[in-house]
Order: C-alpha cells, then sequence, then structure tokens
C-alpha cells in the first residue's frame, strides 16, 4: 500500500479523493477553498477566461486529446443562437474509472469548474449527461446542484454577477455510443443517440438544438478550476510541452494494486506505473501485452519495440516499459492515450478469448447507424466467438484483419473505427496466437454413435 | 417557360477530367451530370441527407494554401498542389468547392465500396428468387457493379420478422432491410406523419412503428418507392409480378388537381401498379396511395364496356346514330366534365358551339392535405378554361341545369361522365328528355340515359391536363381499352362531323392540337401535342388569376393571394 502512495503522484484533481475527513458536501468544499475561483472568474471578462485555458494548452481528457482552448475558440458566437455548455460523463470506454471518482468524491469540483467554463463562452445552459449506471453518481450531482445554487453557484444571477446559467443532470440512457459527443447531443435532445455526420454538425456551430455546443469532459472542466486558479502559464508549466497538466490514469487488469492515480504528464512510464506504482504482476506471471488507453486503444504488445522520432524531433527506442504516460507517449508507440485506462495482461490470458470479449462489447455497442461499424462489428464478434468455441480456422487471422480494415476510416463517428482497432492490433500484433488456435482449439473428433 | 435564374457554376477536378458543375450541388449530383456514377442507398435527392449508408465514399481533396500568406501552393510543374483528405468522404454530405479534387474510381474508392457490399450482404438473407425487388434493387445492382462477386462470410446470418404488417398498404420484410432510413425520414419530412423508428441496435437493429401506430397515411407506400431493398413492400402488388416483365409508360395521375406525375406498369393489357414519377416542379417523387389504387377501377364491374340504346346492348354505330338522331333536333344541353382531357373538353366546346348548346359544368372537391391531394378532386378543372368550354368558377353542383331543366328549355342532353342526380338534379326535371352519356362507369344517369357511348379511361387514352400550377402535362396510353370502343375524342368527332355541317374534325390528337392552338390570343399559342412528350409546360394562367380557386398552400403550389385576386 505504501507504493500506492508514491512521492511521485500529484494530486491536483483527486486531492481530497481519498480524504477520509472530506465529504462531497458544500461545506466542505468550500471549507478548502471553494468556489472562491467562481467568484473571481466572474470579475474577469469571459474572453479572458478563455485566453487562459488556451495558454494553459489542457488537452481534453475524454479521450481525443483535443486542446479544450482551442475547441472553445471555434464556438459560432456570430449566430446569435444560444450556447450550450454540456460535461459529458458517460464514462463508458472500458477500463476507465476516473470521472466517476471525480462525481463520487469531489462533485463540486466539477460544478465550479463548469460554471467557470460556462461563463467564459457564455453558455445559456449547462448539462451534466451522467452514466445511466452512475445512479448513485446522479443522485449525488443533483444534490450538490440544490446546495450551489442555495448559496447562487449557479442558476440565476451567480454570486450577484448578472450573469445566469442553469446546470442540469441529465442522465444517460445507457448506451457506449452516447459518449460520442454527437450521439450524446442527439440522445440530450431526446432521440436515438446516432452520431451526426460531420460536416456539418459540428458541435461548436450545429450542436444541441442546432446551437453552438461545447462538449468536455468531467476531468477537462475540473482542470478548468485549476488553470484559473494557478494561471494558465503556470498550469502549462506541469508535465511537458503540449502534454500539460497532470492525468488521471486508471489500471486495471492483472497488476497487485489496480486503482487510479494521477500524474503529471509524462512523469513516469509505463513500466513504472505497472512494476512500481501498481505493485507488479502476480507471482511467476510475465507480462503479456497492455492497452494503454481503454479498449479502443491499439494493444501493445510486451517484446515489442517502438522507434521513430517525435514530434520535437528526438529520436526514440523503447520498450513498452519505458513509453512515458502522457498524450504524446502511446500515440508515438502507435496506440494511444485515449481516456487513461490502463489494462494490463499477463502470460495467462488468452489474446483470442481478450479479443472476443472486446469484440462482444463494440458488437453490442455498435449504434447501428452506419454500414461499415454495423456489420462489420458483428462479424468480426462471431469469428472470434466461433474461434474460442473451438471452430479457428487457421484463415481468421487474415480475415479479421480485413474486415478491420474495411471499417477503419469509412465509419461516421470515431467509434465506429476506434472498434476495429483492437482487431486490427490484437490480429497483427498476436498473430500467432489465432493461427495456433485453429491448429489446438479443434474439438475432438467424437465416435461416431453406433447405429442398431 | 419561366426561365429559372442560372445557378452560378464551379469548376472541378472529376478523375482528373476539369468539370463545371452548378454551385452547391453535392458531389453525388455533380458526378451524375458527368456520366459518374456515384453508388449510394440512403441519400435522396429530396430528402434530408442521413449519411449512414457509407456507399458513396470518394477520395477528395482541395488545393493548398500556405497558411501564413494564404497563397495557394503549387506543383514542380505549376498546378495546384492538392491536400487530399486522408479518409474518404461520403459524396452525398460533401458539396462541391471551386477547384476540388475528387476521384470516384480510385483503388481506395473502389475498395470502399467492395467493403460496404460486403457488409451489407453479409445478414441479408439474399432470397432474391422469392424477393419482389428483384430486378429493381440497388442491392443486387450494385453487388453486380460494385461487390466482390464472392462471400467470405461463414457464420450464421441475423434472423428478424419477415413478415410484419405495418400500416394497411405496407408490409416489411425485416430481415433484407439495409436500415438506410430513408423511409423514417420521408414519414417525418414529407408525410409529417412520424411512425417509423429503429428500434434494437447495432446489427439487431430494426425498422418498426411507434407502439400503437401504425403506418397509415396516404403517402404509405412511398416508403415502399423509396426503399431501396425489398424490405418495405407493397402490400397489394406484393408477389402479384415480376418487375421486369412490366411495361412502364408515363402518366399522370387523375385524382386530383395536383396532376402527380406517374408510371403505371402494366403487363398484356393489365395493369399491376402505379408510381410516382419523379417531376421536381410537381410532385418531386412522391404521389399519394389513393391515386395508386385507381387502375383498379379499369376492370370494375360497374365499367361500361357496350354502347347501349334505350337500355339494350347495340353496336357502336347504332349507338352514335341514335345519338346523332336525338341531337339533332331542338335546344341540346351539354354537360362537360373536369375529369376530361384538354383535348376532349375543346371537342365538347366545338360541339357546343356548332349546334348552339348550352354548356354545364360541375366540379368535384374534397379536403386538401397540404402535400399532393387538392381539395380539388379532378385532375383538369383549369382545362375546362383553357379550351374555352368554361369562363367560370364551376360549383360542386348542377344547379344552373336544374334551373335550365326546370323552365323546360332544354331537349336533349350529353354528358359527359357526371351523375346528375347527385348534382341537384331532380330526375322528375328529365322528364322524358333523351339523355346522350358518354361515361366509362355506371351510375343512376347512365342507367336513365337513351344512348351509353362507353369512353375510355385515362389509362387507355392519350391526352393531357392542366394542373393546379397550369403546368400543362400529357399522359399516354397504357393499355388498350375493352373490345370494340373508341377513345372519347373520336367519339367527339363523329358527332361534331354528323350534327353540324361542313365540319371537317380530325381526331387525331395532333391534329386537334392544330385546331386548338391556332387562335392567337390562346395560352396554347404555338404548342403541339408532342412538346408534351418532354415535360411540362408552364402555361400563362393570369387570365384566370380572379377566380376562387379553392387549392391550399401545398407542395410546390401557392395560391394567389386574395388581394391578388381582388385587384384583377
Amino acid at each position: 500500500m505504501i507504493k500506492k502512495k508514491t512521492p511521485r503522484e500529484r494530486r491536483i484533481i483527486l486531492k481530497h479523493a481519498d480524504d477520509p475527513n472530506y465529504s462531497n458536501r458544500i461545506q466542505c468544499y468550500q471549507r478548502e477553498g471553494g468556489y472562491k475561483m467562481l467568484s473571481r472568474a466572474l470579475k474577469m471578462k469571459p474572453e479572458e477566461i478563455g485566453e487562459e485555458v488556451l495558454k494553459s494548452g489542457v488537452r481534453g481528457r475524454g479521450g481525443a486529446g483535443f486542446p479544450a482552448g482551442m475547441k472553445w475558440k471555434f464556438l459560432d458566437r456570430k449566430s446569435g443562437k444560444p450556447i450550450y455548455l454540456i460535461c459529458n460523463a458517460d464514462e463508458s470506454e472500458p477500463g476507465t474509472f476516473k470521472d466517476r471518482q471525480i462525481i463520487y468524491k469531489d462533485p463540486h469540483q466539477l460544478i465550479e469548474g463548469m460554471m467557470i467554463a460556462a461563463y467564459a463562452i457564455q453558455a445559456k445552459q449547462a448539462f451534466i449527461y451522467i452514466r445511466a449506471e452512475f445512479f448513485e453518481g446522479a443522485r449525488i450531482l443533483e444534490q450538490a446542484i440544490d446546495e450551489a445554487k442555495k448559496k447562487a453557484f449557479c442558476g440565476n444571477d451567480i454570486l450577484g454577477s448578472g450573469y445566469s446559467c442553469d446546470l442540469v443532470v441529465h442522465r444517460g440512457a445507457g448506451a457506449y455510443i452516447c459518449g460520442e459527443e454527437t450521439g450524446l447531443i442527439e440522445s440530450l435532445e431526446g432521440k436515438r443517440p446516432n452520431p451526426r455526420i460531420k460536416p456539418p454538425y459540428f458541435p461548436a456551430v450545429l450542436g444541441l438544438y442546432q446551437c453552438p455546443t461545447i462538449v468536455n469532459n468531467v476531468e477537462t472542466l475540473c482542470n478548468v478550476k485549476h488553470i484559473m486558479e494557478m494561471g494558465g502559464d503556470e498550469f502549462a508549466k506541469i508535465g511537458k510541452p503540449n502534454n500539460t497538466g497532470t492525468r488521471i490514469w486508471c489500471v486495471s487488469g492483472q497488476v497487485r494494486n489496480p486503482g487510479y492515480f494521477e500524474f503529471e504528464c509524462g512523469a513516469l512510464t509505463l513500466g513504472e506505473m505497472i512494476f512500481d506504482v501498481c505493485g507488479g504482476l502476480m507471482p511467476g506471471r510475465s507480462l503479456k501485452a497492455v492497452i494503454p488507453g481503454g479498449s479502443s486503444a491499439k494493444v501493445l504488445r510486451a517484446d515489442e519495440r517502438f522507434s521513430g522520432k517525435l514530434k520535437d524531433g528526438t529520436e526514440f527506442d523503447w520498450g513498452i516499459e519505458d513509453i512515458p504516460l502522457d498524450f504524446d507517449g502511446p500515440m508515438a508507440a502507435g496506440s494511444m492515450s485515449g481516456s487513461g485506462g490502463i489494462i494490463v495482461m499477463d502470460d495467462t490470458v488468452d489474446v483470442v478469448q481478450a479479443m472476443a470479449n472486446i469484440n462482444a462489447f463494440y458488437a453490442h455497442e455498435s449504434c447501428g447507424q452506419c454500414t461499415p461499424c454495423r456489420e462489420g462489428c458483428l462479424w468480426m464478434r462471431k469469428i472470434t466467438k466461433r474461434m474460442c468455441a473451438g471452430d479457428a480456422r487457421e484463415e481468421d487471422a487474415d480475415l479479421l484483419l480485413s474486415v478491420a480494415n474495411q471499417i477503419e476510416g469509412r465509419t461516421i463517428c470515431a467509434f465506429g473505427e476506434a472498434a476495429a482497432w483492437p482487431t486490427q492490433s490484437f490480429v497483427s500484433k498476436f498473430r500467432d496466437d489465432f493461427i495456433e488456435k485453429a491448429k489446438t482449439g479443434k474439438p475432438e473428433a467424437k465416435e461416431p454413435l453406433q447405429l442398431i | 417557360m419561366i426561365s429559372k435564374k442560372q445557378k452560378e457554376a464551379v469548376t472541378i477536378n472529376l478523375d482528373g477530367k476539369e468539370v463545371e458543375v452548378p454551385a452547391g450541388v453535392n458531389l453525388i449530383e455533380a458526378a451524375a451530370l458527368h456520366g459518374k456514377e456515384i453508388p449510394h442507398y440512403c441519400y435522396h435527392p429530396q430528402l434530408s441527407v442521413a449519411g449512414n449508408c457509407r456507399m458513396c465514399l470518394v477520395e477528395m481533396g482541395t488545393p493548398m494554401r500556405d497558411r501564413g500568406s494564404g497563397e495557394p501552393i503549387l506543383e514542380e510543374d505549376g498546378s495546384p498542389k492538392i491536400g487530399w483528405v486522408p479518409k474518404p468522404v461520403i459524396g452525398c454530405a460533401t458539396d462541391v468547392i471551386p477547384g476540388m479534387h475528387v476521384k470516384t474510381d480510385s483503388e481506395t474508392v473502389l475498395d470502399c465500396r467492395e467493403s460496404i457490399m460486403e457488409f451489407l450482404l453479409v445478414n441479408h438473407p439474399l432470397d432474391c428468387p422469392i424477393c419482389d425487388q428483384a430486378g429493381e434493387c440497388r442491392l443486387q445492382e450494385f453487388a453486380t457493379d460494385y461487390g466482390r462477386g464472392y462471400s467470405r462470410y461463414e457464420e450464421r446470418k441475423n434472423v428478424k420478422p419477415k413478415r410484419t404488417r405495418l400500416g394497411p398498404r405496407v408490409t416489411l420484410d425485416d430481415e433484407r432491410c439495409i436500415l438506410c432510413s430513408r423511409c423514417i425520414r420521408f414519414c417525418q419530412e414529407v408525410a409529417d406523419d412520424d411512425v417509423l423508428g429503429f428500434v434494437d441496435r447495432g446489427s439487431f437493429s430494426t425498422l418498426t412503428c411507434f407502439p400503437g401506430r401504425e403506418l397509415s397515411n396516404n403517402y404509405s407506400l412511398n416508403t415502399v418507392d423509396l426503399c431501396p431493398v425489398g424490405a418495405l413492400t407493397s402490400s397489394d402488388f406484393r408477389f402479384k409480378m415480376r418487375v421486369w416483365f412490366l411495361k412502364e409508360t408515363p402518366s399522370i395521375c387523375p385524382e386530383s388537381s395536383a396532376g402527380c406525375n406517374t408510371l403505371v406498369s402494366s403487363r398484356e393489357g393489365e395493369i399491376y401498379r402505379i408510381t410516382p414519377r419523379r417531376n421536381d416542379l410537381v410532385n418531386d417523387s412522391w404521389m399519394p396511395d389513393s391515386g395508386r389504387s385507381l387502375y383498379k377501377e379499369v376492370r370494375s364491374e360497374d365499367r361500361l364496356t357496350k354502347p347501349r340504346t334505350d337500355g339494350q346492348d347495340c353496336s357502336l354505330e347504332d349507338a352514335i346514330g341514335a345519338a346523332v338522331a336525338a341531337l339533332s333536333v331542338g335546344q341540346v344541353g351539354i354537360v362537360g366534365s373536369c375529369r376530361s382531357s384538354l383535348e376532349e373538353q375543346f371537342l365538347a366546346n366545338q360541339l357546343a358551339k356548332g349546334i348552339k348548346a348550352q354548356k354545364f359544368l360541375r366540379g368535384h372537391f374534397g379536403d386538401d392535405d397540404g402535400i399532393l391531394l387538392s381539395s380539388d378532386r379532378t385532375p383538369n378543372l383549369r382545362g375546362t378554361l383553357l379550351s374555352g368550354f368554361a369562363s367560370a368558377y364551376p360549383k360542386d353542383n348542377l344547379s344552373s341545369l336544374a334551373l335550365a331543366l326546370k323552365k323546360g328549355n332544354l331537349d336533349a342532353l350529353v354528358v359527359m361522365g357526371e351523375d346528375l342526380f347527385e348534382s341537384k338534379v331532380d330526375a322528375d326535371s328529365i322528364n322524358g328528355i333523351p339523355i346522350i352519356f358518354l361515361g366509362t362507369h355506371e351510375n343512376a344517369t347512365s342507367q336513365l340515359a337513351k344512348v351509353v357511348l362507353p369512353t375510355l379511361t385515362s389509362f387507355e387514352k392519350s391526352g393531357s391536363f392542366v394542373n393546379r400550377n397550369f403546368f400543362l402535362q400529357a399522359f399516354r396510353q397504357s393499355v388498350p381499352g375493352p373490345a370494340g370502343l373508341l377513345p372519347d375524342i373520336q367519339l367527339l368527332s363523329r358527332l361534331l362531323n354528323e350534327l353540324v355541317e361542313e365540319s371537317f374534325q380530325g381526331s387525331d390528337l395532333d391534329e386537334i392540337w392544330e385546331d386548338m392552338a391556332r387562335p392567337a390570343s390562346s395560352p396554347l399559342k404555338s404548342l403541339c401535342f408532342s412538346d408534351l412528350k418532354k415535360g411540362c409546360v408552364q402555361l400563362d394562367g393570369s387570365k384566370w388569376a380572379s377566380l376562387p380557386f379553392v387549392e391550399k398552400k401545398a407542395l410546390h403550389y401557392k395560391p394567389a393571394s386574395p388581394k391578388a385576386a381582388k385587384s384583377s
């Protein structure tokens, strides 16, 4: 347990998460200086806040890692239509459980961050779209909003500034696709969460109710508060250039101490995370593979070498344990940091079964709108399921790869093609395991029945 | 013709060739203008863009510009450097931009099409031998044109409901559905009756009606036409005929003054179905369900097929002779019809002029649905104005005829299909006056008539109607009429030639058009029937702008404002 509190962990967002003397009530939050930043921010010009966030270089924590300040800049302010702010609390990526900690343990931090963000973009109304399965989370948030409203931290005429913005919790519809921002918007409008085509439906221009809309992840919005507290330039000093701030990593799988850990971006490597922070693997096991950013991210093989040139020109040659945990590190290794869900697999894992598990998820969660993802995901599921049932064929590896390649880049939303990435990476990196399945997995031939 | 304002032209590079296309069109339309097909399922020119089938993926690039200076970046040979979008884009949602480069037949594009076709077919039942859509199925066509031709699918296919009744006229086979959502969008956007939606997720998504609702609106069969595959089928046409046996004849729906353009599909003289024909000025690609069943009256039981005099069947010659005899003496009244073609109305008017007959006319009116079923339930009311048969707007009855009969002014009547006794004419007031009835179906008047001359339905003859927008549109004979009968225009020209001295009225459409187009003041001036083959012709109806036309605002139709009507 000592290792879990490694000195290198730097908790900004999860500062109070595991403090036994801290609760999710407003008194507690205010005791620790909460909502002071909001009252200061309301005295600033909205554009100044946007500038600070842009300067901070904070990148979206939902998965794509797009700079949040830039996203706000794209907002269509000339249309005269109302502007909406949505907090994406759908947290549906397998392997990710960071937003849940924030919502359950420190909801007021999110509310304060959201109200600062709402003021910065001059939103008319703000929503928290929360995953349907977070019953308790929704209740906590509603209680927190109630408390905040009583003290005029949100709702009408916030802290006497004249700025009003109501904040509403909307419980999701229980689908993975509700985490895709345009799908989320459709769902919020009361429809099936079918993602919209882009162009023309970029949320910053044609979002909720065809009005300009900003959709940000929970962690991103919490960061807004801290950016304003320390100033954009100061925030940018945390972590590495282009990978600023801290990140919450959710480690699951076959490590001794799985959990969530907040580190400065790039402060440690994947190896340090697994072997030091998480206490390493079970005795006698060896590392087989790691998925670095939620199940959509491409898998990394333990004995792989990653080499190439970073954006800043420095050359790298990494083993899996050398990959720095930030945005660009896993990207350089051909995968992505995604939503920060690190899934560790040791040598007891049957990769074909792992693949079948992931494929079952995507086949179940494909919204069914566009052809490649709808048909491809189910096909891949059927293949891997059959392989695990003992009817694998040698050509299945190539077929899986080909089906996945037919999905990538041809779908409406990013989730569609992300559904193909696991298959692409699993099959190409563990090709032998897939071929082997055909040789060993065949059921024994039964003796023919003797007819009398 | 009203000349449309020419849209600005844009130059794009289509598969290496510089071509001009109108600004604002999407890549599917732009490529089609230059003979390049970009296959598509979910895209329909008259519905919103959904972009879900992914069949229209193409490669697209735009000339690159320097970020700092904004100057175009050039290749070594001076041509603009193209920044190709790394992923293929959907043609339906990508509008043309000047200088844009598009590849519709590159290796990537062909691979996209092959893969989408494969995906669409993995869970498709491939039951073409028992599928009604076979022969007009986009899935079949594109599988042949763009598919791989073999299947790599070894798994079990999904099972879904095979015959769901969506409504009184539409039956759904869910397994064949490719989830393009055209039907859903049609119901939302055109029929204004949002009843269809998908349930379940992923490949198990299923088209269904909302709970407690059914697809029963009067436009439901358009979803069958829109369906690119055999999922939505017409309960009426289902399993009746293989489509490749059908002969399609362009026609005009006689149901109302909307004048929907149609295709009448027939085989060996029997009509099997009526489907809408695209006309962006009149009916887009739609028509009401009610108009599609009108073909059934061709072979209905009350159809008049034999000429009669005094209630006895006779030869056509005898019947014409009896009619001529009855009309040769005294004052004749002619009851025209807004359902007759323009040519027939013209001949009826010539006859009235020749024998100095009084003219009577009634209209038929109903509710306006604001789309393609207008409150004027006759196809050619405006034709009576253009042909000169009428100058005033008809009422929904024949009270003027009733008055003339009461006064005893009339000695004989020619009735074109109307039922006098449903038009406020008292049966007693006929009082033995001989009625010459020209019509297609039996009614109370035909039963009382001295002479019955059976005529042909609009499916069995050619002619033209003038719709609510004063569009002149031709319909053509789809099937032959009952044996021994003559088209209305031949009957009318016979009567004209027999009754009026020195009359040599031709009975050929072209000859009638020569006469119709002769008067210099006529809006039909310098037109001929063959002009109508090319499409509808806009006529000048300003002369009648002040008449109280009953049609309400509807698809492609705006009533003249009451103010304008008053002032003119």
